[in-house]
């Protein structure tokens, strides 16, 4: 154990060297990212004032509230990309992982959770100015602070390994670029990315609660800016953690097929 | 001495699509797709005891990093098996990767964009080396490649033969028993080069480590190999010292010497192969070589008269020359 939280912190620590030795593309980046959620609070709260101040319950406040957070929750959901895993074959980077005495995973994991640390320091002047324009409707209680602190790390690893058991896919194909936009298809519906899931009809909402989307994304957001009972945020956070360890179980057994199939083709 | 590598007529198979070019073919292929057989490594056995330094020969394509990739532990060997330190390299146990490293001249795996040192330090926690231990390795390879003044430089900074030493370095922190180096010195230039190989002899000379070269610059094999292994379209073609190789695949020797007159026709005695003034270098048959060497020193007036085995890359370049079917 001692072993690995040195890895993790040496990882980590590594990671936020290399990002700010590109301060400003990282800026950028995410300038970049938040035009998404701001054209979605534009669009919504724009319908909810033409609808007397509200839709499907949501203030504008609400909305921008909402939206807000989205931005801090999408930046803790980038993760290594199946395009990632293209690369990383092709270019022979895999077999230079793979001759480390330490799953490659734990590099992806701790890297990107270094990464998280310098999003989250470049986020804070972001979502101040954000806040100053669209005015949001936030009052979180302590609970749901700490459960959204936990929430966005958990989302954080499960998309971790719904995108690493994609990212295994190029073991057989070396091209995963369409699965990969089927999945962001499928995310975009049903995770609360494009609209908050209470927006969707009833039986998406059904749907969306048997797939990690949702727990990867809505429900993060949902336990600070939803008012959700305090068993919701439980069961949420449970669901959370299953579907974390759902993946690390079929992450580890695919692993074990894949790499009998590797063929170092890149080097 | 106890073997450290043992290899039982270890192959590698690939399947390779292949189709003619063209929209037909190409449509073709979407119904039926064609395979070829590709054998990388056909069934080759040997041994390298521990602590020998071993050159593993054979032009592109021969099976060479194939064969290095299956002991590291990246590929599955089709069939055979392998052993290095008693270990199946495909199961790929930590314990195993712990004593080993693959050093791939056209790969890296420092951190391009920090100084080296941010990179060791991760390499440190993932060997679990002690912190002592780690820097006094660190600070003493760091001495004999002279790159004390160079580790607080961004890697992206450095020129190639640097990142080259940094990245063995980095490979070798933790002091593996095993080294498969894998054209280390790729794109170097002689310096830097013989820099590298004089690492790599102190390396094995001080830590007794076992090392498999495989190069295409014959002053790395014959500054760090006793002992050559030739490999070509898969296959085993040979498997012993320097010397012995000249002597099985070389069919010529060269005789070097001072002619007082130049223009002398020398066709009868052998082929010429370079004239320097007065100084001429021929290439005569092996077995012929007793004979032109007495009629040349009856016949004409030469002087400093030398007869050498053939050049490495000469006999290098005749092993490579030999057809698949010579051996198959």
């Amino acid at each position: 154990m001692k072993r690995y939280i040195d890895i993790y912190l040496s990882m980590m620590k590594l990671s936020i060297l290399e990002q700010w030795q590109y301060p400003l593309a990282n800026y950028f980046y995410m300038i970049g990212m938040i035009a998404e959620p701001v054209i979605y609070m534009v669009v919504w709260s724009t319908v909810a004032m033409q609808q007397g101040g509200m839709v499907g319950g949501y203030t504008p406040g609400e909305f921008a509230a909402y939206y807000i957070v989205w931005t801090l929750v999408r930046s803790m959901n980038v993760v290594f990309t199946p395009y990632g895993w293209e690369w990383r074959i092709r270019e022979g980077q895999l077999s230079m992982s793979l001759m480390r005495p330490i799953h490659p995973l734990h590099g992806d994991v701790a890297f990107f959770a270094g990464w998280k640390v310098v999003v989250i320091v470049l986020w804070l002047p972001l979502a101040f100015a954000l806040t100053l324009i669209f005015k949001p409707e936030l009052n979180p209680t302590l609970l749901e602070g700490i459960v959204f602190f936990f929430a966005i790390w958990f989302a954080y690893l499960i998309r971790t390994m719904t995108l690493t058991l994609i990212g295994l896919v190029t073991f057989w194909t070396t091209r995963v670029s369409a699965l990969f936009e089927l999945y962001f298809a499928a995310e975009l519906i049903l995770s609360g990315r494009l609209v908050p899931l209470s927006l969707m009809p009833e039986w998406i909402q059904s749907f969306a609660w048997f797939f990690p989307f949702r727990w990867a994304f809505g429900f993060p957001i949902e336990s600070l800016v939803g008012n959700m009972p305090v068993n919701e945020l439980l069961i949420g956070l449970g669901m959370q953690i299953a579907w974390i360890i759902v993946g690390i179980i079929f992450v580890n057994i695919i692993w074990k097929i894949a790499i009998r199939k590797f063929s170092a083709v890149g080097g | 001495m106890t073997s450290a590598i043992s290899l039982q007529k270890l192959a590698k198979h690939y399947q390779v699509p292949e189709r003619e070019a063209g929209l037909k073919a190409a449509a073709k292929g979407l119904f039926k797709r064609q395979y070829k057989n590709v054998k990388a490594v056909d069934e080759i056995s040997f041994d390298i005891q521990s602590g020998e330094v071993v050159g593993f020969l054979g032009p592109n394509g021969a099976g060479k990093t194939t064969t290095l990739k299956m002991l590291s532990g990246l590929l599955h060997p089709t069939s055979g098996t392998a052993s290095v330190l008693d270990f199946e390299p495909a199961r790929r146990s930590h314990d195993f990767l712990r004593q080993i490293t693959l050093v791939m001249g056209n790969r890296n795996q420092l951190s391009w964009d920090l100084p080296a040192l941010d990179s060791f330090d991760l390499q440190r926690a993932i060997y679990s080396i002690p912190t002592d231990e780690f820097k006094k390795t660190r600070d003493e390879f760091i001495e004999i490649l002279e790159l004390k003044d160079l580790v607080q430089k961004p890697i992206r900074n450095l020129s190639l033969g640097e990142r080259m030493k940094m990245e063995i370095v980095g490979a070798l922190l933790h002091k593996p028993k095993i080294l498969f180096l894998d054209e280390p010195t790729l794109g170097l230039d002689v310096t830097m080069q013989k820099r590298i190989r004089t690492f790599v002899a102190e390396y094995n000379k001080r830590y007794g480590a076992t090392v498999l070269l495989t190069s295409h610059y014959m002053a790395d094999v014959e500054a760090l190999c006793k002992r050559i292994i030739v490999i070509h379209h898969g296959k085993l073609l040979f498997d012993g010292n320097l010397s012995q190789l000249a002597e099985k695949f070389s069919a010529f020797k060269t005789i070097g010497f001072t002619l007082e007159n130049p223009a002398t026709d020398l066709s009868q005695f052998g082929e010429v192969v370079s004239t320097d003034g007065s100084r001429i270098v021929m290439r005569v048959p092996k077995e012929k070589t007793s004979a032109v060497t007495s009629r040349l020193l009856n016949d004409l007036a030469v002087d400093d008269l030398t007869v050498e085995a053939a050049p490495i890359e000469d006999v290098i370049e005749s092993v490579f020359a030999v057809k698949k079917e010579a051996v198959e």
